[in-house]
């Protein structure tokens, strides 16, 4: 799935010419928001520009959430953790989908069908628990309710592999 | 003079010390968990509380400045209570696994456990699954057992200047990783175990070869071979309660054989031989223009970082292989054929006060095709155990000599356990191989010491012959900087991936004891000084090998034994 080429991230470099340290963030927000995601060569091309260990990066890069490490999948999960949403189970909800999956937040399937993000609240708290699969709502979601969905999108992949 | 109260006892404190400083001075123990002595406090583990007259809360020792006029407690009831917590805390997210653990008797956090009187779980496990990684050659990484004191990520990043490790994640999650939490062995981790020596738990240790070695012993149809480096008889006492920098030369031997293996060979002879083709292949790049300075190639750490970070500067390396696998090249092939063995029927085992050995051996070039030329490498450490499981009262043994033909060695070739010392031996050849006469002195002693670099102009007939040593192979950087931006005064340079040099290598007595390698190393010079041979081309053995077998240092049969090649080697990180 991992693309081993060398990405280029020249122009984004240009952005942050010399090697500060205070540039990490930033930065690696700029090359997620190109990519979609950090990939180890990225981190690789990074620590070379600014003379900072990849270590020390991943580091830095996983103390926040809002950075990924695999991209996404054809099917971006998002998993409401707000007030509202927890108080509705979204704990469980959240659990079945990674043992559903086999993969925790901020990863994505080994097929690239499937990746899942774990968000603040969605903002729609009366709909609680609420997830969103590439943008599409589902509400009042239940452990049991997660497998139908999770095999919808299946379906679906099939239907479209198919023609 | 600032003067301090600590336990209602006065004591005269300097402008630069801290708390924990006057505390160790004067004997009172603190215990520590994320200090590191020669490097600055980091302040992460607060297990050195202590309570000051005055200040509202607890304050940490190794980080707190002692200033005049203080008033110190160190085990007041609400010091103890406060670092009791602090186990019980710890313990938490550890396993009770003790009984199984390499680390139980020498672990930080099961003696404060004790200490403290921690006697029951107090908060349940619920820690996730972690993986131990056992990936690379050299040592395993298992994080159920880290306590997340940072430790070896300082000790990889400020001491050795790798940095293959370090935090990632945060609060319950954190961990310390390699990025992305590859293996090691496809990290940048040089196998220099330096941060083994530092944990204070089991999260790190070496890959064991106790096993393999264990079932070649009892294999009747194997004849069990051992070697054992310079830097072993000086550093073995410690693992027996005996005095640091002790040499117990005779007692290793009489205990190798005690354990079964059949033949008893001195690694400080291949490094004499080492010596031989060295300083032969110094003297040919002076003469023919070949690439310098020279790079020694004895330490694999230090070789995997050049291949990984400069591999445009890969034939500035001598060629030479390590005394570990020379002699590993002259057991199967010589003394196989001398004594009428089948190599595929030697088990050929290495005692190395180092982890990066384990990682050489392994090297496909380390062999003939056949197989590796060094079949397992036990540390220091694991040596200790092999000794004790088999109930062998060390320090009851009588001394024994090692065997021939590989059994002797000069003082040249003993010296090289310690920072500074391959140069030393090898200059006192070079010099005699271009003057044919001996240097006036063979104490060089301005090449010894501890400093990360050390230079010197060695005057061989009017020829300055310009050197230096690198102690911890962080230090290298800047003088490999030097040479790239066109420096020409260097002709040699030693290079020892950890800072010290073997006697301190990340496979020996463990606790990071800067006194006890000093006196390791003040033992070598001793042996070298006692020696009644100083001189690697003086050994009648090594002579006797170049007459019968190899022709000349440099010649065909030493290319094909001695030597080696390196490559660009490409990490994921
Ligand atoms: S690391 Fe220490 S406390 Fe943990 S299991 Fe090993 S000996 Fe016991
Ligand atoms: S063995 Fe050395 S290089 Fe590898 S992680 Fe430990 S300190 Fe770093
Ligand atoms: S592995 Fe050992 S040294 Fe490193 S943080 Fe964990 S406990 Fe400390
Ligand atoms: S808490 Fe989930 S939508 Fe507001
Ligand atoms: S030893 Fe002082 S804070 Fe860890």
């Amino acid at each position: 799935m991992e693309h081993l080429i060398i990405p280029d991230l020249d122009p984004i470099l240009k952005r942050y010419p010399d090697p500060n340290r205070e540039h990490l963030i930033p930065l690696l927000q700029d090359v997620q928001e190109e990519q979609g995601y950090l990939s180890k060569e990225s981190i690789g091309v990074i620590s070379r520009h600014l003379e900072v260990s990849p270590a020390k990066i991943y580091g830095v890069a996983t103390f926040y959430n809002q950075f990924r490490f695999s991209p996404l999948g054809r099917y971006h999960i998002m998993v409401c953790r707000g007030t509202a949403c927890h108080v509705k189970g979204s704990a469980n909800v959240l659990a079945a989908i990674c043992s559903g999956l086999k993969i925790q937040p901020g990863e994505t399937t080994r097929d690239g069908l499937f990746s899942l993000e774990v968000v603040a609240c969605i903002g729609a708290c009366g709909l609680a628990p609420l997830i969103s699969v590439n943008g599409e709502y589902h509400a009042g979601v239940t452990p049991a309710k997660i497998k139908r969905i999770l095999n919808s999108y299946r379906k679906r992949e099939e239907i479209h592999a198919n023609g | 003079m600032a003067q301090i109260n600590i336990n209602g006892q006065t004591f005269p404190a300097k402008a630069d010390q801290t708390v924990l400083d006057v505390c160790e001075q004067n004997g009172i123990e603190i215990p520590t968990l994320c200090h590191i002595k020669e490097l600055m406090p980091s302040g992460a583990c607060r297990m050195c509380v202590v309570e000051v007259e005055g200040a509202q809360n607890l304050v940490p020792s190794c980080s707190y400045p002692a200033t005049d006029g203080m008033v110190i407690k160190t085990h007041s009831d609400r010091a103890l209570q406060a670092r009791k917590t602090i186990i019980e805390l710890l313990q938490t997210n550890h396993p009770d696994d003790c009984l199984y653990c390499v680390r139980s008797g020498s672990c930080d956090l099961q003696e404060l456990s004790q200490d403290y009187g921690v006697r029951q779980r107090r908060f349940a496990n619920n820690s996730p699954e972690q993986h131990l990684d056992v990936s690379s050659p050299a040592l395993e990484r298992d994080p159920a057992k880290c306590i997340l004191c940072g430790k070896c990520v300082r000790v990889c990043e400020e001491v050795m200047g790798v940095s293959a490790i370090d935090f990632a994640g945060r609060g319950s999650n954190a961990t310390v990783s390699t990025p992305f939490n590859v293996g090691l062995n496809v990290s940048s981790c040089i196998s220099c175990g330096q941060c083994i020596s530092v944990c204070p738990t089991g999260a790190l240790r070496e890959s064991s070869s106790l096993k393999p070695v264990t079932n070649a012993l009892k294999d009747p149809e194997k004849t069990v071979v051992v070697q054992h480096a310079p830097a072993v008889s000086v550093s073995l006492a410690e693992e027996f309660g005996l005095k640091p920098g002790l040499d117990v030369n005779g007692l290793l031997v009489a205990a190798l054989r005690r354990l079964g293996f059949k033949y008893v060979f001195d690694t400080s002879f291949s490094a004499d031989l080492t010596i031989m083709e060295e300083a032969s292949e110094l003297v040919h790049r002076v003469q023919n223009n070949g690439a310098l300075p020279m790079f020694t190639s004895c330490s694999p750490g230090w070789i995997k970082y050049m291949e990984q970070s400069h591999p445009d500067m890969l034939d500035h390396l001598s060629s030479c292989k390590s005394p570990q696998q020379m002699m590993g090249a002259l057991i199967k092939n010589v003394f196989a054929e001398s004594y009428s063995l089948n190599p595929k029927d030697i088990y050929s085992v290495s005692v190395m006060p180092c982890t990066a050995k384990k990682f050489e051996a392994q090297r496909p070039e380390m062999g003939d095709g056949t197989g590796p030329d060094i079949d397992s490498v036990l540390t220091t450490r694991e040596l200790a155990r092999l000794i004790r499981a088999h109930g062998i009262a060390f320090d009851k043994l009588k001394p024994e000599v090692a065997d021939t033909p590989f059994g002797e060695r000069s003082g040249a070739g003993k010296i090289f356990g310690s920072s500074g010392g391959v140069i030393e031996a090898a200059l006192r050849t070079a010099h005699y191989l271009i003057t044919g006469t001996e240097l006036n002195d063979p104490n060089l002693k301005m090449l010894r010491g501890s400093e990360g670099i050390r230079e010197a102009v060695v005057d061989v007939q009017g020829l300055p012959v310009g050197v230096a040593v690198v102690s911890g192979v962080k230090h290298a950087e800047q003088l490999i900087q030097e040479v790239r931006d066109g420096r020409k005064d260097l002709h040699f340079i030693e290079v020892m991936t950890c800072p010290g040099g073997c006697i301190n290598g990340g496979g020996q007595p463990l606790h990071h004891d800067p006194v006890r390698v000093k006196a390791r190393a003040a033992a070598l010079y001793k042996i070298d000084e006692g020696a009644p041979v100083r001189v690697s081309h003086a050994n009648p053995e090594i002579q006797e090998l170049y007459a019968e077998y190899l022709g000349e240092p440099l010649g065909e049969k030493s290319h094909h034994l001695l030597h080696t090649h390196y490559s660009a080697r490409e990490t994921q990180f």
